[in-house]
């Protein structure tokens, strides 16, 4: 666990960076705002499921709810603005109350019964996605006008690219989500929990609030991205977003965070969601290749990444060994 | 000592009851501003407990606690630290994946506008440190630091949180001489501005450089309370296990050792341990003696196989032998007992008697299981043989005290009847009762004729038992003393001369 998590950053970056220039020198219509706009309107559900994803793992835990939390907050709102007359403002409302309490509980039942995060959320995904099924097994489309007053919220930049409202509202979730981490007491809590939370308690972190405000947020942004995932699709479907989660999970590992928590950064998930998008991106442009080469090139990378995360930890334990008094520990 | 200032924690009475057996019995405890206290006592004594229901951790059955003069009623270690009781564990409690200011700073950190001021937690901690001697870059990360610079960050952390009592549960265990002195500067420093300080270690030599008074614990009752200036070493030793115990002495009578049974030539592992002889004979004892990192623990692990050596060549029985698994080791009846029994050593939830019959069970093979009858005339062998001292052999081990999880362990390795066992500081961190009783065993399985490497950083016990002596400095044998040549003198005098060489 001895490592330089600043280090894992750089190289995310990095890796974004000349994987960019690749793509741009074989594609020079990469370099393009167009681009850009759609890597951030196309990613956008998934990059707010990722900076959830990366609170849950710093903390130490894992949430694979979140897919079928997008899916049945689709079919949710669907429904809902087919079957009443409210209007979608109050509806996500409502939909962010039902997602976060939803995390919260299973951040209670993570806490107080003191069961594997890997299990609850599990059960927790199976039920989503069962109560999305519940709602309505077919795609419910969604025509309300509301809908087409935001999709028409777009500034239009030089060179054609056209930026989308839920693109910014993803950047804005790691704005916001980067001040709490490292500004607030709480995000400084979310680390120390991640770093080990027998530790933590004994520090006088209050425990049992971290976690489940910690689930809350996770679930609370799932919300949120089924919000941004409908205003994307225009629809509701309980069979959409599965395995967002492991998507969403990639990303944070991609990012440099440790998937045993305590160490990362939240602008590491950023890099690690465009560098999914761009993979995407230049198969699109390729267009001789089959989508699934995506699949196997975040595999490879993530590979990648572990090994490279194994590397770092390796090389900073040896660095510290001649100054270290452990040294009859090898 | 000062008798005229007030006592700043006043604990009377103090009960503690674990499911029907006493822990704590009436005790007492006083703390005047600006001394060291020593707690002393055996391991099961109720030194910990204590402690806990000082803190809250435990519920206490009974007692007063005075801070001040004011009763408080503290439930947990957070609480009352808010009343001013800090604590310091052995193991350091501190978060290694944060930098040194957010582990000081955790939870009480300086806001500024609703936001954390980084630059202001930084510039404090730096203050901070420098009032305990230390210089370093608090933005770094605390694993980058010292065992003993986490310690002293610890202290701090408490001293800033508590101010009137610091409690150090064994501060000194994992440090080495250098460091230690590190600590107890600052512990001077502390006193010198006003605070109590409750000490507990086993490291009698500790208690009397740096503390002003002791109380001492034997099964859950004070059995005294003594100004260090008036009493010997001796005198406590004696207050805690209510006997005098004889001071270790060498063994006039080791006997003629029997056949070379294991010969290593030119052994070694590249940036572990510089290539060295050893010749090892049925019947005797052959001491690792060195300072922490010399390389005692590496000559071990490399005898042993848990990592293979890349030099030299290695005789069993006049036979050539590769050693490079601790599966091969096992076969030709080799026993290692690590240093770290808490990470190497004890499986903590499995039963004390699953923990012993592990090694021979692994030897056997799973294919083949003990039968139970066999496995309960094993351990009761072993428990009575050894005096370790336990509820019941269901119980999980990790409920033992220290000594007996190491006698536990001698025990698995001595059910496999090994030829040659390896022990690995075997009396690290345990009392001193159950430290003469390990050192009389070692010395009965030396009688029946095994061969034993052991590696310990206590000289005396070194002299008293071993046949002969390896002295190690930096990663390299450079000594071997025999007969009348092993006192603690001149194996100290081989250590230092090694490093005046260099």
């Amino acid at each position: 666990m001895m490592r330089s998590p600043r280090l894992a950053l750089y190289i995310t970056m990095a890796t974004f960076v000349l994987a960019f220039l690749i793509g741009g020198s074989q594609y020079p219509t990469m370099f393009s705002s167009r681009v850009v706009a759609n890597l951030l309107t196309d990613n956008a559900f998934l990059g707010l499921t990722a900076v959830g994803m990366t609170f849950v793992i710093l903390s130490g835990g894992i949430d694979l709810s979140v897919g079928s939390v997008i899916a049945f907050s689709g079919v949710f709102l669907a429904v809902i603005l087919r079957e009443t007359g409210i209007h979608p403002l109050v509806a996500f409302a409502l939909l962010l109350m039902i997602t976060t309490a939803f995390g919260g509980a299973m951040g209670s039942i993570i806490h107080y019964l003191e069961m594997p995060p890997f299990i609850v959320t599990l059960a927790g995904m199976f039920l989503m996605r069962g109560l999305a099924y519940v709602l309505s097994t077919d795609s419910v489309p969604i025509t309300h006008p509301f809908y087409d007053t935001i999709q028409d919220v777009v500034w239009k930049a030089p060179g054609g690219g056209r930026f989308r409202l839920i693109g910014g509202i993803m950047i804005l979730a790691y704005i916001v989500a980067m001040l709490v981490l490292h500004r607030t007491r709480f995000g400084r809590n979310v680390y120390a929990l991640g770093g080990s939370s027998a530790t933590a308690r004994l520090m006088g972190v209050p425990i049992a609030r971290t976690t489940i405000t910690v689930y809350a947020i996770g679930g609370g942004l799932a919300g949120l991205a089924g919000i941004v995932y409908s205003i994307y699709t225009s629809a509701g479907y309980s069979l959409a977003t599965v395995g967002v989660e492991l998507d969403a999970i990639a990303a944070v590992v991609i990012g440099g965070t440790l998937l045993t928590g305590g160490s990362g950064y939240v602008a590491g998930t950023f890099f690690g969601i465009l560098i999914m998008g761009l993979i995407q991106t230049y198969i699109v442009f390729d267009g001789t290749l089959s989508s699934w080469w995506t699949k196997i090139v975040i595999g490879g990378l993530l590979f990648a990444f572990i090994m490279l995360q194994k590397a770092l930890g390796w090389a900073t334990t040896r660095g510290r060994r001649p100054a270290s008094d452990s040294a009859t520990q090898s | 000592m000062r008798d005229q200032p007030k006592p700043v924690l006043r604990a009377r009475g103090i009960d503690k009851f674990f499911a029907g057996a006493i822990a704590l019995d009436k005790v007492d405890l006083t703390l005047y501003p600006g001394e060291v206290h020593a707690l002393l006592g055996e391991n099961g004594a109720g030194k910990s407990t204590l402690i806990k229901s000082l803190t809250g951790a435990y519920h206490r059955d009974g007692g007063t606690i005075e801070l001040d003069g004011t009763e408080i009623n503290p439930r947990g270690p957070v609480e009352s630290q808010k009343h001013g009781i800090g604590t310091v564990y052995q193991e350091v409690n501190l978060l290694e994946n944060m930098s040194v200011s957010d582990n000081l700073f955790l939870g009480w950190q300086p806001v500024k506008r609703g936001m954390l001021d980084h630059r202001q937690m930084h510039r404090r901690t730096r203050e901070i440190l420098k009032g305990y001697g230390l210089d370093i870059d608090p933005t770094q990360l605390l694993s980058s630091y010292s065992i003993a610079i986490q310690q002293v960050v610890a202290i701090a952390r408490a001293v800033e949180l508590s101010g009137k009592v610091l409690i150090l549960d064994e501060p000194t265990a994992s440090l080495d001489r250098e460091e230690i002195e590190l600590v107890f500067s600052v512990v001077r420093n502390l006193t010198a501005r006003g605070m109590a300080v409750v000490f507990i270690t086993h490291f009698l030599d500790q208690v009397f450089e740096i503390s002003d008074r002791a109380t001492v614990l034997r099964n859950g009752c004070v059995v005294g309370t003594r100004k260090l200036s008036d009493v010997s070493q001796g005198d406590i030793v004696e207050l805690m296990l209510g006997h005098h115990l004889e001071a270790t002495k060498r063994k006039a009578s080791h006997a003629s050792p029997g056949d070379t049974i294991l010969s290593l030539k030119g052994y070694g592992k590249r940036g572990m341990i510089a290539p060295f002889d050893l010749e090892l004979r049925k019947g005797e004892v052959v001491g690792l003696a060195g300072l922490l990192g010399s390389g005692r623990t590496e000559t071990c692990k490399v005898i042993f196989g848990v990592v293979s050596a890349d030099h030299g060549r290695a005789e069993l029985r006049g036979q050539p032998i590769r050693l490079n698994s601790p599966r091969i080791a096992l076969e030709k009846r080799f026993g290692l007992c690590p240093e770290d029994r808490k990470t190497d050593g004890i499986v903590g939830d499995l039963s004390v008697r699953e923990n012993i019959i592990l090694s021979l069970q692994a030897r056997q093979g799973w294919t083949r299981p003990l039968k139970r009858s066999r496995i309960n005339q094993i351990v009761d062998e072993y428990v009575k043989a050894l005096d370790i001292r336990l509820a019941s052999p269901n119980m999980p081990i990790r409920l033992l005290s220290g000594g007996n999880q190491q006698k536990a362990l001698l025990a698995r390795w001595l059910a496999t009847e090994p030829d040659i066992l390896i022990l690995d500081e075997p009396t690290r961190g345990i009392d001193v009762g159950a430290h003469a009783e390990i050192i009389s065993l070692i010395e009965r399985l030396r009688e029946q004729g095994m061969a034993l490497i052991v590696a310990s950083s206590e000289m005396e016990e070194l002299v008293a038992y071993s046949s002969r002596v390896l002295v190690l400095r930096d990663r390299r044998q450079v000594r071997e003393l025999g007969g009348e040549e092993i006192t603690t003198e001149r194996i100290v005098k081989s250590i230092s001369q090694g490093e005046s060489a260099a």
